[in-house]
C-alpha cells in the first residue's frame, strides 16, 4: 500500500514562496517516486521552476524513504546546502513533510497533496484500497470495501444513482454495491447482503488515531 | 384539515401525492402558492430536503407552511446533510409540530449539486435511517438512551423500479421493507410493461406502492433523462409522440400522457397510488390528474 500523492499547481507553490529567495528541495523515492510526483524527474523540474522564478537553489535530495527516520541522516549529508536555505520545498506525501519538518529546522513548504493509501492497478491508475475507519466490515462484503469503494460509504446496498453498474458521481467507476452483489451471488452469500448493518462507530479509532498495545517484558 | 396520510394508505383508495420545492432564499410566495393549488387535490405532499444537492430553504420548514396552509404534509430527510445526531433531533421537532409522516432517503452525492466542496455525511444510510424512526418510537435514541415523550410516525422510502441491475435495488428493497418503510414512492416509471414485472414482486410485502409520473415537457427532456438520470427509463415510442406533438402543445402532450399512464395504474390496479413530480410546473399537477380521470 502506498501513500498517493498529487502536484499542487506550480503557481501555488511559488506563490507560497514568496519573500524567500533560498530553497532546498526534497523528494521521496518511494511512494512519490511510484506516483511520479517527488523522484528524480520532478524534483529536477521544480529546481527548474524555481530557479526561473529568479530564485537560489541551495540543494536537491531525493531522501529513499522520506517517511522514515533514516530521514534525519540523509538531511544531516546535506546539512551545508540545508542551512543555506530560508525554506524547504518537500516532494513527499504529509508524512514524508511532517517528517522532514522535524528535523530541517526551517519552515517546509508541502510541494503534493496527500490523496489516499492505495495501489498503482494498472499503469498510471491509482486506487484507493481502505481509508482505515476502524471498523471493518470486508467478512460482510465479500473482501469489497463499501466504506472505501462506495462514493457514499453505504453499508446496506446501492443508492438509487447506480447506472449500468456505474457510480453516479463518475461513470468510469464502478458501482462497489453491484461488485459486492455479483460477487457475493457467486459464492452463493447473498443472505450477507441481506443482512442489516448497523450504523458504523465513527469514534472506533479516536481522534488523533493513536493506539498503545502492551509490550510483553523480555 | 388533511387526513392523515398513514390513514389514507390504510383506506384502500388509489393514492395520489405530489411534490412540494422550496426556494432558493427567502421568498417564499411561489411556494405557498403551490401548496393552496394542491393541498386539496392531492393526499399529501413531500417536501423536498436539498433536492439534487442544491442548497434551499429546508423541507422541515415546508412541511410546516404545508400544515399552515391546511395540507398533508410528508417530510423529505435525507442522510446526506446530518449525522444521527441532528436528524434525531429534527425528528423529535417534526413530531412535536404535527408531521406524521417521513420519506426517508439516502440522499444524492455533493457533486451533483451546488456546494461541491461540501462534506457528504451519511453517517446513516436510508435503511439505517428508517430503524431510527422504528427505535425512536420504542421510546429509545440510537444512542440508547431513554426519550421522554412519545411518537409515531409513518415512515416511507424510495425505490427504483427501472435500475439496471435490478437484483441488488429489490434486496435493498427487502431492507427497507424489513427497517419498517410502510409506503414506497418510486422512481419516474414510464415503461408500464417492466413496472408490471416490479409490482409482481413487490405486491409479496405489505407495503403501499405509488408509482413516480414525472411530467414529460419536451423530447429533449425525455433523452436527457435516459442519459443522465439513473433509473429513468423513457421509452422510444413515447419520445417519438413527444416529438409529433405541434410546437407549443409539448407540454399539453406531457400532460396526456402522465394522466394516461395514472389512469392505466389506477383501473388496472397495478399499484396503490402515484407520486407525481412536476418539477418546477407545479401548476399542472391538476391538469394531469384530471387527464387521469380523477
Amino acid at each position: 500500500m502506498k501513500s498517493i500523492t498529487r502536484a499542487k499547481p506550480m503557481e501555488s507553490i511559488l506563490a507560497s514562496l514568496d519573500g524567500y529567495d533560498h530553497v532546498f528541495v526534497a523528494g521521496c523515492g518511494t511512494c512519490a517516486t511510484l506516483c511520479r510526483t517527488g523522484g528524480v524527474e520532478q524534483v529536477s523540474a521544480m529546481r527548474k521552476a524555481i530557479e526561473e522564478a529568479g530564485k537560489l537553489v541551495t540543494g536537491t535530495l531525493v531522501i529513499p524513504t522520506a517517511c522514515d527516520t533514516l530521514t534525519h541522516e540523509c538531511l544531516d549529508q546535506n546539512r551545508e546546502a540545508l542551512e543555506e536555505a530560508q525554506v524547504v520545498v518537500v516532494m513527499a506525501c504529509a508524512f514524508g513533510v511532517q517528517t522532514a519538518a522535524g528535523y530541517a529546522g526551517r519552515p517546509v513548504q508541502p510541494a503534493l497533496d496527500t490523496l489516499f493509501f492505495g495501489l498503482e492497478t494498472s499503469p498510471g491508475r491509482f486506487q484507493e484500497v481502505c481509508m482505515q475507519c476502524g471498523d471493518c466490515v470486508l467478512a460482510q462484503t465479500a473482501g469489497i470495501c463499501p466504506v472505501t469503494a462506495c462514493h457514499k460509504g453505504l453499508l446496506n446496498g446501492p443508492c438509487g444513482g447506480t447506472k449500468d453498474g456505474k457510480c453516479e458521481v463518475d461513470s468510469a467507476t464502478d458501482c462497489a454495491w453491484t461488485l459486492i452483489y455479483e460477487k457475493l451471488q457467486k459464492m452463493g452469500r447473498l443472505d450477507l447482503m441481506r443482512t442489516y448493518c448497523k450504523p458504523r462507530n465513527h469514534q472506533a479509532m479516536p481522534k488523533p488515531g493513536q493506539v498503545v498495545i502492551a509490550l510483553e517484558r523480555g | 384539515m388533511a387526513q392523515p396520510f398513514r390513514e389514507t394508505l390504510r383506506s384502500g383508495k388509489f393514492v395520489v401525492t405530489s411534490e412540494i420545492g422550496p426556494p432558493k432564499g427567502t421568498k417564499l410566495e411561489p411556494m405557498l402558492h403551490h401548496i393552496d393549488l394542491l393541498k386539496d387535490v392531492v393526499d399529501a405532499m413531500n417536501v423536498t430536503d436539498n433536492q439534487s444537492s442544491v442548497m434551499r430553504f429546508p423541507s422541515l420548514g415546508g412541511t410546516l407552511l404545508v400544515r399552515e396552509k391546511g395540507g398533508e404534509p410528508i417530510l423529505q430527510m435525507t442522510c446526506r446533510d446530518r449525522n444521527r445526531l441532528a436528524l434525531q433531533a429534527d425528528i423529535l421537532f417534526a413530531y412535536s409540530r404535527g408531521i406524521r409522516t417521513i420519506l426517508c432517503l439516502t440522499g444524492d452525492a455533493v457533486p451533483v449539486g451546488d456546494h461541491k466542496q461540501a462534506k457528504g455525511v451519511f453517517d446513516l444510510d436510508s435503511v439505517q435511517l428508517l430503524c431510527a424512526v422504528r427505535t425512536m418510537e420504542t421510546g429509545k435514541d440510537l444512542g440508547g438512551n431513554d426519550l421522554d415523550g412519545t411518537l409515531e410516525i409513518c415512515a416511507g422510502a424510495i425505490v427504483t423500479p427501472e435500475a439496471k441491475p435490478i437484483e441488488p435495488q429489490m434486496i435493498k428493497f427487502e431492507k427497507k421493507v424489513e427497517a419498517g418503510a410502510e409506503f414506497f414512492q418510486t422512481q419516474a416509471i414510464y415503461d408500464l410493461d417492466n413496472f408490471r414485472r416490479f409490482m409482481d414482486r413487490a405486491r409479496k410485502f405489505k407495503v403501499k406502492i405509488l408509482a413516480g409520473i414525472i411530467l414529460l415537457t419536451s423530447p429533449r427532456m425525455a433523452v436527457y433523462m435516459n442519459r443522465n438520470v439513473p433509473g429513468v427509463f423513457v421509452p422510444q415510442s413515447l419520445i417519438d409522440e413527444m416529438e409529433a406533438a405541434p410546437k407549443g402543445a409539448k407540454i399539453a402532450k406531457g400532460i396526456e400522457i402522465a394522466g394516461r399512464t395514472i389512469r392505466r395504474l389506477r383501473e388496472e390496479q397495478v399499484c396503490d397510488g402515484v407520486h407525481v413530480m412536476a418539477i418546477g410546473k407545479e401548476e399542472t399537477v391538476p391538469d394531469i390528474l384530471k387527464a387521469a380521470g380523477f
